[in-house]
């Protein structure tokens, strides 16, 4: 309890993760409180769908109406934003919870029996390593259709190698203690030892290191949305409000920023989630830094 | 161990990670059913009504192992296949995209590598001072920037603000046209050192122009990583024993953070900045569509968005080669660097 006490504490003297905490902070309480921040209109079935006024391509500036404008397909920019927060939430939330979940089962197993089972599992991951994420997601989306659940399978199978390494690598540390030796000893099956004595001594970076990820995860999902190879046309999602913004980069020769917010807004949302999100990773690794140990 | 046989041992540890590679990829497209994959070789209305006919003439029916295997010998033959997103042979396609994208490679680089030491480097000697502060706050932020949107940004404020001064392409037409001309002599296919060599200015001054948006749009999230890393490897070395001796002798601190410091921090950032080198040649997937500069990113986007398999699995095995060279050049190089550490093994 007193180190997550300092942990906390630490966190809030070095104002730059106080910001990061801010930040991830109203994230999750515009992703809670969606629907009486951007209210889904009577009438309209999915909340995820956002609202269009019109189909007309030029984007609408903003008014008292659509507070942030229209962007392409009057999509209403503040609604999708406001609701995309949500998808951001749920797509890295699932992302990185089924990853560590194979990153443990395959990480534990190479990790704690080694030999050939450690051998194959680990070439597997060399392989999906030396392979160009994004190239391997685009394929992947392309053969299911382009889905958030697709974009989501996609990046599950791209992430997963680096935390079953991780989780390895922490598994033969904790593998060699006087505790878990003394575990077997007693006659504890393969299976209690790994789940009682060896995981929960294990796991702690790799914990960590996945919250911190989320930022990561949301960006690369975005840059997969942008690409149109994420989420249906309409669905509350920033990457692709950034997608809908490509074509409107230069206004009239009279007015060259006149599409400006179709541009900037959606994408300053991304920055800012992630940005928090690596601002809290930074402080993190500072503080779990053993060279920098508490003094 | 001995240099040659090391390479040679390395050279082979490509098969099988290439295998797992092209498998995998395979095995994705086999998920589409035989039928969809003949249409995509349809080209008119007339091909429609010989769907069974392209099935069976390319053996689109076969069991998974038989189509692979006659992918796979096809490629031990040099044919990679015919990418239908440019209509031109897969290994042509490479050829004719890949200068591109080394041009992108050769300007960024260099940029993020020194940049990014540079200001590691100055962060860890003055650390907690403000320009630790500022570039630390620089560094998160260029780190949180989604690409795709500091791409887009950038034309809207230098291209569509400033009246299409650096403009998206490669070259403007007019210049294209100069390149192409009988008088131009294309030596590598990367224009600015062609310009160079043919001592053709506006060539040079043109490609250049359009060279700096995409160029920073792929820098900064790079420069801002390898900055991180340099700038703890650097606080590291700081903290060594020798770095005393070196003080205690009376160094100035110049030399010490410079000499004595810098030089062993460089040995991850030098692992790291082949990773940097090997993404910006394979994967400018997103910077290269977004400005619609041809090279080997945007051809691969182009081919994936079109389910042109054949260009996907060739471009896979291009990077997959890519990444295993450049490993292996970063393992020499560290030899080079670290003499205590010996090919093959760890430090002795």
């Amino acid at each position: 309890m007193t180190d997550w006490r300092f942990t906390a504490r630490q966190l809030v003297k070095n104002p730059l993760s106080l910001i990061g905490v801010v930040l991830i902070g109203i994230f999750i309480i515009i992703a809670i409180f969606a629907p009486l921040i951007a209210p889904t209109p009577a009438g309209h079935h999915d909340p995820y769908m956002i609202p269009r006024d019109g189909y007309w391509a030029e984007p609408k500036p903003p008014s008292a109406e659509h507070i942030f404008g229209t962007t392409q397909g009057q999509y209403d920019i503040f609604y999708g934003v406001i609701w995309g927060a949500r998808t951001a939430f749920r797509v890295a939330l699932i992302v990185i919870g089924i990853t560590i979940l194979i990153g443990i089962v395959l990480g534990s197993l190479a990790g704690y029996f080694g030999g050939v089972l450690d051998e194959v599992i680990m070439r597997i991951t060399d392989v999906f390593m030396a392979f160009p994420w994004l190239i391997l997601a685009m394929a992947l989306v392309a053969v299911l259709g382009p889905s958030m659940k697709s974009v989501m399978i996609a990046l599950i199978l791209v992430w997963w190698p680096s935390y079953a390494r991780l989780i390895r690598g922490d598994i033969l540390q904790v593998r060699e203690e006087d505790y878990v030796e003394a575990a077997r000893g007693l006659g504890a099956s393969s299976g209690r030892v790994i789940m009682r004595h060896v995981l929960p001594n294990a796991i702690y970076p790799a914990l960590i290191m996945a919250s911190l990820d989320i930022g990561a995860v949301v960006l690369s999902a975005a840059a997969l949305s942008f690409l149109g190879l994420g989420a249906p046309e309409g669905y509350a999602d920033w990457g692709q409000l950034t997608q809908f913004a490509q074509n409107w980069i230069s206004g009239p020769l009279s007015d060259p920023l006149k599409y400006w917010y179709a541009v900037t807004i959606p994408g300053l949302f991304i920055f800012f989630f992630v940005l928090g999100w690596n601002l809290l990773g930074d402080a993190f690794r500072d503080i779990f830094d053993p060279r920098l140990a508490r003094r | 161990m001995e240099l040659r046989s090391y390479i040679i041992r390395r050279l082979l540890l490509l098969i099988p990670v290439l295998f797992g590679v092209t498998l995998f990829i395979f095995g994705v497209t086999m998920l589409f059913s035989p039928i969809e994959r003949a249409s995509l070789y349809v080209s008119g209305i007339r091909d429609l009504s010989d769907l069974p006919g392209i099935i069976e003439r390319f053996g689109l029916d076969k069991p998974f192992f038989t189509q692979y295997g006659t992918w796979i010998t096809q490629v031990l033959h040099g044919n990679l296949g015919w990418s239908l997103a440019v209509g031109m042979p897969v290994w042509d396609a490479i050829r004719s995209f890949l200068p591109a994208t080394l041009e992108l490679a050769i300007f960024a680089a260099p940029l993020v590598v020194f940049t990014g030491i540079f200001l590691g480097t100055r962060a860890a000697a003055h650390k907690d001072k403000s320009i630790d502060h500022v570039t630390r706050i620089l560094a998160i932020s260029g780190w949180s920037l989604p690409t795709f949107w500091l791409g887009l940004i950038l034309m809207m404020v230098f291209y569509s603000l400033l009246r299409g001064f650096f403009p998206p392409g490669r070259l403007s037409v007019e210049m294209d046209f100069v390149v192409h001309s009988a008088g131009f002599i294309r030596y590598t296919q990367i224009n600015t050192i062609d310009a160079i060599l043919n001592l053709n200015g506006p060539v040079l001054l043109d490609a250049l122009k359009h060279l700096i948006l995409p160029v920073i749009t792929i820098s900064t999230v790079n420069i801002a990583f390898i900055m991180r890393l340099m700038r703890s490897s650097m606080l590291e070395s700081l903290g060594k024993g020798y770095i005393l001796t070196a003080r205690a002798k009376g160094l100035s601190e110049r030399v010490v953070v410079n000499k004595h410091a810098r030089r062993n921090a460089l040995i991850p950032v030098i692992t790291v900045s082949g990773y940097v080198f090997a993404g910006l040649a394979s994967g400018a997937v997103i910077t290269e569509s977004i400005f619609t500069y041809k090279g080997i990113g945007w051809w691969a986007y182009q081919a994936a968005s079109r389910l042109d398999i054949a260009s996907v699995l060739g471009f896979a095995l291009f990077t997959g080669v890519l990444f295993v060279l450049v490993n292996l050049v970063v393992d020499i190089l560290y030899t080079r660097v670290d003499p205590r550490v010996r090919l093959g093994g760890g430090v002795q």
